[in-house]
């Protein structure tokens, strides 16, 4: 008689696939140790920081939204809590010359950040859904204001700084250059990348899925969802807490606005537009809103609203975001079927960039009308210059959003007919979805 | 304290209709669609903005209806060719569809507008005192917001209660397919709702905007009061919606012209809490506190009663 227990787990991984697992974590490793010696310029090096705390945060963030399905609009709330406290504690280590060394330091904003989930998390988490959304967002302004009030704690509009060179010194690293914040950075993103990726693996990571999936039937096996909710959450504050703490320690400072409704909403674009549905998802979104908010703001004034639109558009075209999108494709590319829509999307991107080209143009004509109506008209947007008072220019817009809408649309329709045929073919070969 | 307490119901009475005219919209929308608007206050904001913009061109008289037109023929557009086409994936979608929205609405305001507030006045018509209690002035405006609420509220409750458009869009409301089967155009009672619901908010865009003040971040400021007031009252209760509003306007109005604290009630029988880390919420008046009085009620709320003072239902 064959065993029940072996029978029902999953088969062993072959040692080629363990060999494949963990040569992906050694290879991010090396890549991030790497990483600096390419680029060593002190703007990379800070640009490399912000995308490794922003991807902890929007990686914590999922374990709410996508492993647990609970979309929340106050999770900067325990990235905030963990910065202040962590900028608190450098003070009073500094002061009292504790034997604590900067690299354990962001453990403290982990912890800050679990404490509050632990405190909050028990009525947030009663409900999900709409609900949930509704007491994220209360519990978060009523944090933020709070903070306003509470001015020796929090420091009112200012904000607290700290000194983060003043602590006890592991093999020399005074931590004052950037370079060896990056290093900081990288190694707890490193750290909580594995340790959610190994949550996610644990039966409890299976459970939240479930319970996103179907709260009722979880009931019915045995398991209460709202416990389970609140394990997540409680999980997802703690690892917020370590990236509101590596911000705090990065940026010597903290301030309201780590608290604020500005910061929860970028988290939640950034793991939308990556996509909730992988695991990788979070962390693609937080590298491409990251490059994407620091390169915006340099080629134009009104970044927020592309920014936005391109939100919107994410949420409308492509509900998976980026990864899903990207993951859409492969069974086509295993069964070989890719050519078949490659061409139609050749052939849609051409109206559709005409068409976002043409959006753009409006939009930075219009900026220079409304917000420097006294300037010269010749103003330069995205790399290039031209003439916003000039009618061809307004032509051209005109011309390049409607046609390009038109086209667009007619050309999408036939990408749709290539997908199909594409999908029906795979599915013939019997390659799974 | 008298005058105190006859001026703060006044005032606390038309800010609570003010947040109603917006929470009623709101309420009916998430009873049909079941998405909680994000971007309704952004409505509001528009309100606002299209009713200084065109009370230029025009005056003020004329943009009171135009302006609400204009927005909630924007918030129809929006239901059709936006939440309707994001619905097929989720409620989470839609949303985030709206979070984008508000997003969105607010920046285009400000690029249009500028950051800083504008200078919508009140129409010369009604810039008078109303009358005079207790030596202060109550001005006419204000006494006109509160009609106009007033009557909107009446007119709202007349048409969902006692007309067939009404009766149609209750029934949607709780059966969508048999309204539907009845030959009912339900895609297009929504669009109605949506449009209505957005246009009241206008309307309270309209009239509050030489009230308060009209600036860009208006729409983030009275937006998570706007849940707060739904979530209180109960999630898709119009009744609830109506007393919440009220509830939250009064306590807010009362709050801000209050000046007591903790030390000042207690302050002598302990004054070295004053120099401790303490002092903060020891010092702190009630007026201060005003801002966090919704959320604090919504904690409360969502601990004793989760289905809101009059929800039904337990979401």
């Amino acid at each position: 008689m064959r065993d029940p227990i072996s029978s029902a787990a999953p088969p062993y991984p072959a040692v080629a696939e363990k060999f494949k697992f963990y040569g992906l974590w050694v290879a991010a490793a090396i890549a991030l140790l790497v990483l600096p010696k390419l680029f060593s310029s002190g703007g990379s090096l800070t640009t490399f920081s912000l995308i490794g705390i922003s991807i902890i945060f929007s990686l914590s963030y999922n374990i709410l939204l996508g492993q647990t399905g609970m979309l929340s609009f106050g999770h900067a709330v325990y990235y905030g809590l963990g910065g202040f406290l962590v900028i608190h504690a450098i003070n009073m280590i500094g002061i009292n010359k504790l034997p604590i060394p900067l690299p354990v330091v962001p453990l403290i904003g982990g912890l800050t950040g679990l404490l509050f989930a632990v405190l909050l998390g028990w009525v947030s988490t009663q409900r999900s859904g709409t609900a949930f959304a509704m007491i994220s967002l209360g519990v978060a302004e009523l944090i933020a204001s709070s903070a306003l009030i509470l001015r020796t704690f929090f420091g009112g509009e200012a904000g607290i700084s700290a000194n983060r060179t003043k602590l006890l010194r592991v093999f020399d690293w005074s931590f004052g250059p950037q370079i060896q914040i990056y290093y900081l950075v990288a190694a707890w993103t490193l750290i909580a990348v594995v340790a959610m990726y190994a949550l996610t693996r644990t039966p409890l990571g299976r459970m939240c899925n479930a319970v996103r999936d179907n709260p009722e039937r979880v009931q019915f096996v045995g398991y209460d969802p709202h416990v389970v909710r609140y394990l997540a959450f409680c999980f997802s504050g703690f690892f917020a807490g370590i990236a509101g703490a590596l911000a705090a320690i990065n940026f010597e400072i903290a301030n309201s606005a780590y608290l604020g409704a500005v910061q929860s909403g970028t988290v939640l674009f950034a793991t939308y537009i990556g996509g909730v549905g992988f695991f990788i998802g979070p962390i693609v979104g937080a590298i491409f809103v990251t490059l994407l908010s620091l390169g915006l703001s340099d080629l134009t004034p009104v970044w927020q609203l592309y920014f936005g639109l391109i939100f919107i558009a994410v949420v409308v075209f492509a509900p998976g975001g980026i990864t899903g999108l990207l993951m859409m494709h492969r069974p086509l590319l295993k069964a070989g079927t890719l050519s078949k829509v490659l061409p139609s999307y050749l052939i849609a991107f051409v109206p559709t960039l005409a068409m976002i080209a043409g959006l753009i143009l409006a939009i930075e004509t219009t900026v220079h009308y409304t917000v420097n109506p006294g300037d010269d008209s010749h103003i330069k947007a995205f790399g290039v210059n031209f003439d916003a008072a000039s009618p061809y220019i307004w032509a051209m817009a005109a011309i390049l959003m409607i046609g390009g809408f038109l086209v667009a649309r007619k050309t999408w329709t036939w990408v749709g007919h290539a997908w199909d045929e594409a999908t029906s073919m795979t599915r013939e070969e019997g390659v799974a979805a | 304290m008298l005058e105190l307490i006859v001026i703060s119901t006044l005032n606390g009475v038309l800010f609570g209709m003010l947040l109603f005219l917006m929470a009623s919209g709101l309420t009916v929308i998430f009873s049909m669609l079941g998405v909680l608007n994000f971007a309704h206050a952004s409505f509001y904001m528009l309100g606002a903005f299209f009713g200084f913009q065109i009370g230029r061109w025009l005056g003020f008289w004329p943009a009171l209806l135009i302006a609400p037109l204009l927005a909630g023929a924007i918030g129809a557009g929006v239901e059709r060719y936006g939440l309707r086409r994001v619905h097929k994936n989720g409620h989470v979608a839609e949303l985030l569809f709206t979070f984008g929205l508000a997003f969105a609405i607010e920046e285009i305001v400000q690029i249009i507008w500028g950051k800083s507030p504008v200078d919508f006045r009140v129409p010369p018509l009604l810039d008078f005192p109303a009358f005079t209690i207790f030596s202060t002035n109550y001005p006419a405006y204000k006494m006109f917001m509160l009609l106009v609420s007033v009557v909107i509220f009446a007119a709202l409750l007349i048409t969902l209660k006692k007309t067939r458009i009404g009766l149609i869009v209750q029934a949607a409301l709780t059966h969508p397919h048999m309204v539907g089967h009845l030959g009912h155009n339900v895609g297009r009672i929504f669009m109605l709702v949506f449009g209505v619901g957005t246009a009241l908010a206008a309307v309270a865009g309209v009239i509050a905007g030489p009230a308060l003040v009209t600036q860009s971040n208006m729409a983030g400021l009275l937006g998570p009061i706007l849940f707060v007031v739904v979530v209180v009252g109960g999630l898709g209760s119009l009744p609830g919606a109506f007393v919440a509003s009220l509830l939250i306007g009064l306590v807010q109005t009362f709050a801000v012209s209050m000046n007591g604290s903790l030390s000042g009630a207690f302050g002598p029988l302990s004054p070295d809490y004053a120099t401790t880390w303490l002092a903060d919420i020891w010092g702190v008046t009630i007026a201060q506190i005003a801002p966090i009085m919704p959320y604090v009620l919504l904690v409360l709320i969502l601990i004793f009663r989760p289905m809101g003072l009059l929800g039904t239902r337990d979401t």
